[in-house]
């Protein structure tokens, strides 16, 4: 008898998020190749859920839950409710993105479970009745294929790394609605509310052309030449998470998994290595150019046009030759 | 308020790394270890707390390489009290094992809240910080940024994307998974850590590490990128023309 594959779908004001089609795509392959169905679990406060799970098409069936404690999200509610659920069915695949709420979720469900849990998984493959994943680890650079012992698993799949078009479809899907677990009752986390980002002076995912920098600049005051740099192609500057924390670029103008997506004509990285939580928010650039000294660096792997050099010698350079041409 | 705080050593990515002869893990011998730079933040956060509020803060590592230069520095910052956890810690990339140590651990310390990196950069079997929370039993809230304490509770704001943010409400004791320090982690002078290395002490304690993950690695590569750009060589001068060639062809350099 073949063990379900389920997956965990992430929802906000009604629309599911883009990583959880990604997460039904390989959830689908994943149900074909070993024979058993593909179940998508929606968990949400209002009425919320049963809407969502209809729209989790690429599935064989959708199994919602409805309560108040699980309104916006408190990780422990989410893992108590999901754990109650998964444990009445046979051991099965899990798959959860690795968000900030699959980063809660997938170890502490696992525990929960008794059963194994891979982490910054990228790719997939089932050897008889083995799940062999490939994970991608320090900042993307190293690979690392591991094999599940026994059949079960919870697997925290990484951004970008399964097709989500393959998980989107039209076609009805049966949705049962499940009743809460008593213990979602008495949780230890309370979800108080939803802060929505700051309005900022531009809009970077808005915009054609777009200059990031990251710790590569090393200083502060070396911003003036990506700022430099920016002018004079008619560019915004944003950055890597890292320049914000230390406060020296505004939240609003951060890209990646916590910040903003973007999708210019022109995304020009400059001491930006590439790891997999930067990459998720710039991928879909129409042009990537990416400056770095190091030629390994993992940013060379979405980039179109890659520069391995020191951004000190490159970007003066280039900034005058854009400067000398508009004269 | 007691805090305990993890810290685990990582390696550079500056450095390429190297992968060991049988392509099990990577070669730790020629990586540069230095302390996880989430954990840096998860201390900073736990120091500022301390500054606040007059928590006592506790900060534990593994024993071996640079472990006592973590803990030192970690004093020399303001930790109160160090300890180097014994135990096997010979399995590579398993953070189960990790877990289990840090739970066995803080179950003999005492604490009302963990802080620790919301994840390290070799994450294979989940973030630590989840783990010893589900085998501590206590509740987490990972990828946090602000964390305040209230009587029994904390206030934490966990990261999202698209730049929201939640405010939870945790219920102690509990572990905090830490992305950012509210602000820029402090820096000790090579003085201050010098001072700690001769007047401060730091502990040892035996600790069970039977935590599994259930994984067998069967290898460990530098994988081969699906595209690769196309380098462009030269001079910075030679560069330069050719990204305005590359820019004008889109319209771009005005
Ligand atoms: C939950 C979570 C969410 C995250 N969200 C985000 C996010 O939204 N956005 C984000 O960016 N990160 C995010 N991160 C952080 C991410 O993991 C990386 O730490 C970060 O992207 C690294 O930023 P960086 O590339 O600027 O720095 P580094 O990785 O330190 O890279 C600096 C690069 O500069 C190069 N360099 C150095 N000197 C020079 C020189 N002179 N000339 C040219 N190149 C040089 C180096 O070769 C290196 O590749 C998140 C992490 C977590 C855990």
């Amino acid at each position: 008898m073949p063990a379900g594959v389920y997956v965990v779908v992430e929802h906000l004001n009604g629309q599911i998020a883009e990583l959880s089609f990604e997460l039904l795509s390989a959830g689908r392959q994943l149900a074909d190749a070993r024979a058993g169905k593909l179940y998508a679990l929606v968990l949400g406060a209002g009425g919320e859920a049963s809407g969502v799970a209809g729209a989790c098409g690429a599935a064989d069936a959708a199994l919602c839950v409805d309560h108040a404690a699980l309104a916006g999200f408190a990780p422990e509610a989410h893992i108590v409710q999901l754990a109650a659920l998964l444990k009445e069915r046979p051991p099965a695949v899990t798959l959860v993105s690795n968000s900030s709420k699959g980063m809660d979720l997938a170890p502490a469900l696992a525990v929960a479970l008794g059963v194994a849990v891979v982490t910054n998984v990228a790719g997939l493959a089932v050897e008889g009745a083995k799940i062999v994943a490939t994970s991608r680890l320090y900042g993307g650079k190293i690979a690392v294929e591991a094999e599940v012992e026994g059949g079960a698993a919870v697997l925290s799949l990484l951004a970008g790394a399964f097709p989500a078009d393959k998980g989107k479809s039209g076609k009805p899907v049966a949705v049962e609605t499940v009743s809460p677990c008593p213990q979602l009752d008495n949780a230890r986390v309370a979800f108080k509310r939803l802060e929505r980002p700051e309005a900022a002076d531009i809009d970077i995912s808005k915009q054609e052309v777009l200059v990031s920098v990251g710790r590569g600049i090393q200083d502060k005051e070396n911003l003036a030449l990506v700022q430099e740099l920016a002018e004079a192609l008619g560019a915004a500057l944003c950055a890597s998470r890292p320049l914000v924390d230390m406060g020296w670029m505004p939240k609003s103008r951060q890209v990646g998994k916590s910040g903003a997506s973007v999708k210019p004509k022109v995304y020009l990285a400059v001491g930006i290595s590439g790891a997999p939580e930067h990459v998720q928010g710039m991928k879909d650039a129409a042009t990537i150019i990416a400056i770095n000294s190091d030629p390994k660096a993992p940013i060379f792997d979405v980039a179109h046009y890659g520069v391995a050099a020191d951004l000190f010698e490159v970007v003066p350079a280039l900034t005058e030759k854009l400067r000398a041409l508009r004269g | 308020m007691h805090i305990v705080v993890p810290l685990r050593q990582s390696p550079d990515l500056v450095e390429e790394l190297q992968i060991n002869a049988e392509a099990t893990d990577i070669d730790r011998q020629a990586a540069k270890l230095g302390i996880s730079e989430w954990d840096e933040q998860a201390l900073e956060e736990a120091l500022c707390l301390k500054d606040g509020s007059g928590a006592k803060v506790t900060v534990v590592t593994a024993e071996g390489g640079q472990a006592e230069e973590l803990l030192f520095t970690a004093l020399a910052k303001g930790a109160d009290r160090a300890l180097k956890l014994a135990g096997d810690f010979s399995a590579p990339m398993d953070n189960h094992r990790l877990a289990r140590a840090l739970a066995d651990a803080i179950g003999r310390l005492g604490a009302n809240l963990v802080l620790t990196g919301v994840q390290s950069v070799e994450d294979l079997d989940g973030q630590v910080a989840v783990l010893l929370a589900a085998m501590l039993g206590w509740p987490h809230v990972s990828v946090v940024t602000r964390v305040e304490l209230a009587g029994e509770t904390a206030q934490v704001k966990q990261e999202h994307s698209g730049g929201v943010s939640a405010e939870l409400e945790v219920r102690l004791p509990a572990v905090i998974g830490v992305q950012a320090a509210r602000r820029t982690p402090r820096y000790a002078p090579v003085s201050k850590v010098r001072q700690a290395q001769k007047s401060a002490k730091l502990e040892r304690l035996a600790v069970a590490t039977d935590g599994r993950s259930g994984l067998r690695v069967r290898r460990v590569f530098k994988p081969e990128a699906a595209a690769q750009a196309e380098m462009i060589q030269g001079t910075p001068e030679e560069i330069a023309a050719k990204l305005v060639a590359i820019l004008s062809e889109r319209g771009l350099s005005r």
